[in-house]
C-alpha cells in the first residue's frame, strides 16, 4: 500500500472495532466497495454506502439490515447534495468518507489516442470532480467530528496507476493521479481542521472493475477484496487514533 | 437599501457596517471581519445545513396543486418524520409569498401526493395555513425522495432558482434547516485560518432554522416557530474557555444567538421557543454577525437585543444611505452589544 507523502502505516495485529463511527462508502454495491461496506459493518461502525443501481444498493441494504443504501451517481453534479443529504440526515453527522467509486474511462482499455474525450470526461467526473464535490459538500459534517473530538478521515482509493505510465490505462491512471494529488493537497489545507486525508493504493484485486481491465487476469494472483477491506479499516482506524492522539 | 438579487454566498464586494459598543458605526469591506476580533473571542456559527423544504404536488382529496413548505420538527431524529408546514396552493416562487393563491381546504387525515413521497394531514394547527403532516414509508426512501424531489425554499426576489450548492454554507453539516442560516454565507474557510492565526477560537452549534416569513401577516407574527438545536459539549467549553478570560461570544446569525441563549452556554440538546427582542438581557452572546435586515422583519426584533433603537435607527439610516444590499444574499452587520453604561432601557 502507498499513501500520499509516503507515510509508513503501522501495522494493525488486531482488528479495532469501530463503535459508532459514522463512515460512508461510494460504489458500494461490488469490489472493494461491498467487502468494505461488510468489513466496516462487523466492525461495528454506522455506514452509509452509495451506488448507482437501484436494484443492487436495495439487495445489499436487504442482506445487511441496519446499513442505510443511497442510490445515486457521484459523476453526477445534481446528485452530489441529494447524497450528502441523505449520508448525514441517516447517520447523523459523518466522521470517515471513503471515495472509492471508480471509473476506468473506455472499456475495454485503449490507448490515449483512440481514446474518446467522452470516455476521459467520465473517468474525470467519477474519480477527480466527483470525490472533490462529495468532500465539500461533506466538509461541514467532518470537520464537525473533528472539532467534537472525534477525528475525521477522508480516505481516497487511489492506484498504482496514478504513479506508472501504463499503456493503454491514461484516462484512469491520469484521473487517479489528480485524485492522488489533490488528496495531498486537501491533507494540507485541512490538518489544521483536523482532517486526515489518506490516498490508499490497494494493488490489484479480484473485482469487477479489474476484471472489466484485464479479462484474462489470473484470479489466483489477484489479492481478495475482503482482504483489502480489513487493511483498509485498519488504515481508518489509525488515522483516527493518530488524530486522537 | 438594495436587494441582493444573485445568490452569490461571498461576493468579493461584500460590505460590513459595525457598530460598536458605544453605539459607534464603522463601514468596512466584509472580508476584513476578522480585523474587529481579539485573540481570545470566540466565533460560534450555526452548521445547519439547509434541506430542500419546498415540495410541489397534490391535494389527494381535492386533485388541486399545492406547495408544501416544510417549516418545523421537533426534533433532529432520523425516523421523526412529522413535519410542521406552510402550505400554498398552485403557482410557484416567481409570485410573491403575499400573492401566492391559497391551498384548497385541508383536513385531518388528507393525503398529499409529493412527488415520489406521500405524506398524511396529522392536524392544521390553528391557521388555514399551517399543518402538521407526516411522511409515510421506509424512513430512508422519505428521505431519498425530498432530498430528489424537494428544491429549496424560494425567494421572489432573486433572478433565478436557488438548488442546494447556492443554500448551504461552507460549513454546512446536519440537514435540519428548512431556511438557510444564511449569516454564515460570510464565512470560508480562509476566514476560518484567519481567526485560528489570530488565536480566536471557532465553534458550532447546530440549530434548524425555521422559515422566516410566509407572507400571511397573522402566521409572520407567529415566528420563529420553536426549532430544536444541539450545542455539542466542546462549545460549550470554548465557551467556558472563552468567558474565563474575557473573550467576547460573537454569534454568526440569530439562529445561534436563540440556541446559545436557550441552552445558557451549556451542552444541550433541546427546543428554543423563547423570543428575543428589545427586553430581553443576553448572558452567552457578545455581538452578532447578521444580514442587513429591515425594521418590519422578524429578525430585526433580536437585533434590539443587542442596542437601543436609536443606535439601531442610525445603523439603518446608514445602511440605506450608503445602498448596502439586504436579504439572504446581501451585505453584513457586526453588531456589538451595547455597554451596560449606554444601556438606558435595561
Amino acid at each position: 500500500m502507498n499513501m500520499a507523502k509516503g507515510k509508513k502505516m503501522k501495522p494493525l495485529a488486531y482488528s479495532a472495532e469501530m463503535n459508532d463511527l459514522r463512515i460512508a462508502v461510494t460504489g458500494g454495491t461490488s469490489g472493494l466497495g461491498l467487502a468494505l461496506v461488510r468489513e466496516l459493518s462487523r466492525r461495528r461502525a454506522r455506514v452509509a454506502f452509495v451506488a448507482r443501481t437501484r436494484a443492487r444498493v436495495e439487495q445489499v441494504t436487504r442482506a445487511h439490515p441496519g446499513i442505510h443504501g443511497i442510490v445515486g451517481d457521484i459523476a453526477r453534479k445534481e446528485d452530489i447534495y441529494p447524497i450528502a443529504l441523505q449520508v448525514t440526515t441517516a447517520l447523523d453527522g459523518l466522521e470517515v468518507l471513503v471515495n472509492n467509486a471508480s471509473s476506468l474511462g473506455p472499456t475495454p482499455l485503449a490507448l490515449l489516442a483512440d481514446t474518446e474525450c467522452e470516455d476521459f470526461a467520465l473517468a474525470l467526473e467519477t474519480n477527480v470532480l466527483g470525490p472533490f464535490r462529495l468532500i465539500k459538500a461533506l466538509l461541514g459534517a467532518l470537520t464537525a467530528s473533528s472539532r467534537e473530538g472525534r477525528g475525521a478521515v477522508v480516505l481516497n482509493v487511489s492506484s498504482d496507476a496514478a504513479i506508472n505510465a501504463y499503456a493503454q490505462w491514461g484516462a484512469y491512471g491520469a484521473s487517479k493521479a489528480a485524485l492522488r494529488h489533490m488528496s495531498a493537497i486537501w491533507g494540507e489545507e485541512l490538518a489544521a481542521e483536523g482532517v486526515r486525508f489518506l490516498s490508499i493504493d490497494p494493488g490489484d484485486m479480484d473485482t469487477p472493475l479489474h476484471a472489466l481491465a484485464v479479462p484474462d487476469a489470473d484470479p489466483a494472483r489477484l489479492k481478495r477484496p475482503e482482504t483489502v477491506a480489513h487493511e483498509l479499516a485498519d488504515a481508518i482506524s489509525d488515522a483516527l487514533v493518530k488524530e486522537e492522539g | 437599501m438594495i436587494a441582493a438579487t444573485h445568490p452569490v454566498q461571498r461576493p468579493p464586494d461584500a460590505r460590513l457596517l459595525v457598530i460598536d459598543r458605544n453605539g459607534g458605526i464603522a463601514h468596512a469591506a466584509r472580508s476584513s471581519l476578522a480585523d474587529f476580533l481579539k485573540p481570545g473571542d470566540l466565533v460560534i456559527a450555526n452548521d445547519a445545513a439547509t434541506l430542500p423544504a419546498s415540495l410541489h404536488g397534490v391535494h389527494l382529496p381535492s386533485g388541486a396543486a399545492v406547495e408544501v413548505r416544510l417549516a418545523g420538527r421537533s426534533s433532529f431524529a432520523h425516523d421523526d418524520l412529522r413535519f410542521s408546514a406552510v402550505m400554498f396552493g398552485a403557482g410557484d416562487w416567481r409570485t410573491p409569498t403575499e400573492d401566492r393563491a391559497p391551498p384548497p381546504p385541508l383536513a385531518l387525515g388528507d393525503r398529499l401526493a409529493l412527488g415520489p413521497l406521500f405524506a398524511t394531514v396529522e392536524g392544521v394547527l390553528g391557521h388555514e395555513r399551517l399543518i402538521a403532516l407526516r411522511f409515510e414509508g421506509p424512513t430512508d426512501e422519505v428521505w431519498a425522495g425530498i432530498a430528489r424531489h424537494g428544491r429549496p425554499i424560494q425567494y421572489a426576489y432573486l433572478d433565478r432558482a436557488l438548488a442546494l450548492w447556492n443554500v448551504w454554507t461552507p460549513i454546512a453539516a446536519l440537514s435540519v434547516a428548512f431556511e438557510p442560516p444564511s449569516a454564515g454565507f460570510a464565512l470560508d474557510w480562509r476566514f476560518l485560518g484567519a481567526l485560528r492565526e489570530r488565536g480566536v477560537e471557532f465553534a458550532t452549534v447546530t440549530l434548524a432554522a425555521g422559515i422566516s416569513s410566509t407572507g400571511d401577516p397573522v402566521l409572520d407574527a407567529r415566528l420563529p416557530f420553536d426549532e430544536p438545536y444541539r450545542v455539542p459539549a466542546s462549545t460549550a467549553s470554548a465557551i467556558r474557555r472563552a468567558k474565563k478570560t474575557g473573550g467576547r461570544i460573537v454569534a454568526v446569525g440569530t439562529t445561534v444567538v436563540r440556541a446559545l441563549e436557550h441552552s445558557g452556554g451549556r451542552p444541550d440538546e433541546s427546543v428554543a421557543d423563547q423570543r428575543i427582542s428589545r427586553s430581553t438581557r443576553l448572558w452567552i452572546v457578545d455581538a452578532i454577525l447578521s444580514g442587513t435586515h429591515e425594521p418590519h422583519e422578524s429578525h430585526y426584533q433580536m437585533l434590539r437585543a443587542f442596542q437601543d433603537d436609536e443606535v439601531l435607527a442610525r445603523a439603518a439610516a446608514a445602511l440605506e444611505a450608503s445602498n448596502y444590499r439586504t436579504h439572504e444574499f446581501g451585505d453584513s452587520v457586526l453588531i456589538f452589544l451595547q455597554s451596560i453604561q449606554e444601556r438606558i432601557h435595561v
